[in-house]
């Protein structure tokens, strides 16, 4: 089972995941990414650090929503990446391509 | 309590020492119980968390792949999966008997081509040692995946004087 729960927080969307991001799995979270990206929601920050694990599906899914918040100008950032998140993310070289962060509080401030 | 003569067991049911063989529907919501299984093995042949993540990940994405490709999103298909420690590591094969695949599309794609989805094969090869793909057989395909112990690091090589 997976759990995504969409809340705003100063102007930002942070979709918090809770669960195996997989080809299950991975419909859900990006149904909650293209309802934001689809209202060129300006920032969405994606909290991961309740993600136990991620595939291809899951990085395809973010990698979507990069590329959809780009086309408008919009903020796209992840934060509280684990150790079997950031494998995939290292294995695929997108760990450059994404902004990353520690934390919610990382995150924020990099929005100043 | 009935239990059945392992000697009754036809040849075919034999599964050899240290192999886990199951078979399942090609549906993704079974994902999990592949990883939980080949994460546990990973842990028997003593792997380290961050390699047992990476076999983890190449099986799943090989599934997937099976799934999608061989399978085109049906979820009642077959697929075989025997996994075993081998003296150094582990091997999984994966077969199916869905569509025949394309030895052309089955590369690693530029990485510099960021766009979603197509990963799966990139991951598959950067996270195992080995990755036989066999289109042969008379139905379906095979996938061997291998995964060798890293090497012992030499600063904790402790060398018996006499």
């Amino acid at each position: 089972m997976i759990e995504v729960i969409t809340r705003n927080q100063h102007a930002a969307a942070i979709v918090s995941i809770k669960g195996d991001v997989d080809l299950y799995s991975s419909p859900s979270v990006r149904k909650a990414i293209i309802a934001l990206t689809e209202k060129k929601t300006p920032t969405i920050l994606v909290d991961l650090q309740n993600v136990s694990y991620m595939d291809s599906s899951g990085v395809a899914t973010l990698v979507e929503g990069l590329q959809q918040t780009g086309k408008y100008k919009g903020h796209f950032k992840l934060f509280g990446l684990g150790l079997a998140v950031r494998e995939v993310f290292e294995l695929s070289r997108l760990d450059k391509v994404f902004e990353i962060y520690p934390n919610e509080e990382a995150a924020f401030n990099s929005l100043v | 309590m009935n239990s059945r003569n392992p000697n009754e067991l036809n040849s075919a049911d034999r599964v050899p020492p240290n192999t886990v063989q199951f078979h399942l529907t090609s549906d993704p919501k079974l994902l999990k119980v592949v990883r939980l299984v080949v994460a546990h093995l990973c842990d028997l042949a003593g792997f380290p968390e961050a390699q047992r993540h990476r076999a983890t990940l190449a099986v799943d994405e090989a599934c997937a792949n099976i799934i999608r490709h061989a399978y085109e999103g049906a979820t009642d298909q077959p697929v075989i999966i025997t996994a075993r420690l081998i003296d150094n590591g582990i091997e999984v094969v994966l077969r199916d008997f869905g569509k025949k695949a394309d030895m052309e599309k089955i590369k690693s794609r530029e990485l510099d081509d960021i766009r979603p989805g197509g990963l799966g094969v990139h991951l598959m090869l950067s996270a195992m040692d080995e990755v036989v793909f066999d289109n042969t057989l008379p139905e379906g395909n095979q996938l061997t995946l291998i995964k060798y112990l890293p090497p012992l690091r030499s600063d904790t090589h402790e060398e018996i004087v006499p």
